[in-house]
């Protein structure tokens, strides 16, 4: 643990953090700016996991193992979310969530 | 010492999260991005999780950054500016997010977490150790599981990025 700070304040700054990305994730109008909101949301719930392993339970090591397992399921989201991204560019030349409105292929 | 250096941090985090979800350049909020998540590496390297530090550094800020990077350049011309959604949306997302975040900072505050003091350090042989038990409490499973996902993650991208090209092909042999 870090000394002299206490939980309270780490988890106030993720919870603002989480709070910034939600803010982004309503008022983007664009894909990839949505997936960075989503980056933030997700980062934001990986240093909770870990910070209450530090403080709450130091020996178990449940909290190490399951931020591992998220980011590497955001590694696959990201990898998959920016391959749909290139191919609707591909096909209609934009960007912005208002108009795609083809979700066929 | 430890204790500014987490300000720092926490500063940094905060500003820069901001900063990358205002931002109206598209290129510049993505490295704004990037500086949130060496930060929070560096919250990772202060409570002595070397490892988790370790990958944050080379998935996220090497390797997710890079990604939405290339993304950002394919997409966008570099001097293009971003639509902004109208005022009104963004206050009342605004005032929304403030009330979820005040009603996320009582619960917080008023549970009292039973705080172990501690200066375990965790090596990185643990965390493998403990990774591929497959005695109860092992997480062999879930490991195997995410290999597995990150493979169809990559097909999947592969398939998808290919585009055109297959989805004709398709059309054809239906």
């Amino acid at each position: 643990m870090i000394p002299g700070i206490s939980i309270y304040e780490i988890l106030t700054v993720t919870s603002i953090l989480f709070f910034i990305g939600v803010y982004g994730f309503i008022t983007r109008t664009n894909l990839i700016s949505i997936l960075i909101s989503v980056e933030l949301i997700l980062n934001a719930s990986v240093v909770n996991f870990v910070i209450i392993n530090k403080y709450l339970f130091p020996e178990a090591l449940q909290g190490v193992y399951f931020s591992i397992f998220i980011i590497a399921v955001a590694a696959a989201e990201t990898a998959l979310a920016v391959s749909i991204i290139i191919n609707l560019y591909r096909q209609i030349s934009s960007v912005e969530v208002k108009e795609i409105e083809t979700m066929k292929y | 010492m430890e204790k500014i250096i987490f300000y720092c941090l926490a500063a940094v985090i905060i500003a820069f999260g901001i900063a990358s979800v205002t931002s109206r350049k598209m290129l510049r909020s993505v490295i704004y991005l990037s500086f949130v998540l060496i930060s929070i590496a560096g919250i990772f390297f202060l409570i002595d999780y070397n490892f988790l530090a370790a990958i944050q550094l080379t998935v996220y800020a090497g390797g997710i950054v890079v990604l939405i990077i290339f993304s950002v350049l394919l997409v966008h011309h570099i001097e293009m500016e971003l639509e902004m959604a109208k005022a009104s949306k963004k206050i009342v997302t605004a005032i929304a997010c403030l009330i979820g975040l005040g009603v996320f900072l009582t619960a917080i505050y008023s549970y009292d977490f039973n705080v172990v003091n501690n200066s375990i350090t965790t090596t990185t042989a643990e965390i493998g150790a403990g990774l591929l038990s497959y005695t109860a409490g092992g997480f062999i499973l879930p490991f195997e599981v995410i290999s597995v996902l990150l493979l169809a993650a990559m097909i999947g991208a592969i398939v998808i990025a290919k585009g055109k090209k297959l989805t004709e092909n398709n059309n054809q042999s239906q």
